[in-house]
């Protein structure tokens, strides 16, 4: 496997949906070739510094605001009958 | 190393459940469903319009506009799925009005097939979010993702933070899987690539440089290719 057909299977590698074969020759890879490796590593530790980054949590007292807002829209919608929004 | 798992695998015959008694009329099932998916929502509606009054709007608008259409859900995907799309095009309504003189659209695609390869390849340290605080890294990781364009910025945060299948993500988005897929690709790695410059391992001990250089700077000058 080359580093672009590495670069190429990085994304289904790393959602583990890669064949066994091509998952196979792609570990291969990453055993000899140090850049793709760090490329790999640091792509995995991207997606999950952002997955626990807790960026743009809603906090509570707005969430509260907003759902008490949105039921009393609904309600008012409901009252004005069935309309195309 | 090991795949990464989808958090989001929720009990779909549940929420089907929610959504066919607010289709009957029952305003509590509705509520339930904001309560269940209001921080999804507005976590996504952020992401895209990086605007915190133009999220809490598109919370607002998006359950409304499920609600007033709920007779319309065909109950052929999940309601999340369903949520999303709606919560997507509002925020990207939003985000058209603010910024008029662009064009934003889902369909933008980059110049280059080469403009995701790697450059910089230098390993991370061990633990490098433990570099900043927590305020800092919130703002390094805004940041960095306010340089994507909001294509590939919106897929990665309902693949990658939302935990969306591919399939959901491209259902959502109305993209074909394989658009989906390229743009996730070309997303990762491009954050990987600027996140790089803050996380990287540094031989000389001189993290202090890095971490004050230039996360002000940086944002000054991160207004986003769109």
């Amino acid at each position: 496997m080359k580093c672009s057909e590495f670069l190429h299977e990085l994304t289904s590698y790393l959602d583990g949906v890669l064949d066994e074969k091509t998952k196979v020759e792609l570990e291969n890879h990453l055993s000899w070739c140090h850049n793709c490796y760090v490329v790999c590593d640091t792509t995995k530790k991207t997606i999950e510094i952002y997955r626990d980054s807790q960026l743009y949590e809603l906090p509570d007292d707005l969430r509260s605001r907003l759902r008490s807002a949105i039921m009393t829209k609904c309600q008012q919608q409901k009252k004005r009958g069935p309309q195309s929004v | 190393m090991g795949a990464i798992q989808n958090k989001l695998d929720g009990p779909v015959s549940e929420e089907m459940a929610l959504v066919r008694a607010a289709k009957a009329g029952d305003d509590s099932a509705f509520e339930e469903l904001v309560r269940r998916y209001d921080r999804n929502v507005f976590r996504i509606a952020q992401h895209i319009t990086q605007n915190r009054e133009d999220a809490e709007d598109v919370v607002q608008e998006a359950f409304l506009k499920a609600y007033g259409n709920l007779a319309k859900f065909q109950e052929q995907s999940k309601f999340y799925t369903w949520l999303v799309r709606i919560a997507v095009n509002e925020a990207l309504m939003k985000l058209r009005r603010r910024k008029p003189e662009r064009t934003v659209s889902l369909d933008e695609d980059i110049k280059t097939e080469d403009d995701s390869l790697p450059r910089e390849i230098a390993d991370w340290s061990p633990n490098p979010e433990q570099q900043y605080t927590q305020a800092e890294l919130r703002e390094i990781l805004s940041k960095t993702i306010q340089g994507l364009p909001p294509g590939f910025r919106t897929v990665f945060v309902l693949r990658d933070v939302e935990g969306l299948s591919t399939e959901e993500t491209a259902a959502a988005l109305e993209l074909s899987v394989p658009a989906v897929k390229s743009r996730l690709l070309r997303a990762r790695l491009q954050l990987r690539e600027r996140l790089t410059r803050y996380f990287q391992r540094r031989e000389n001990g001189d993290e202090k440089k890095a971490k004050n250089g230039d996360v002000k700077n940086d944002v000054a000058s991160g207004d986003g290719d769109l």
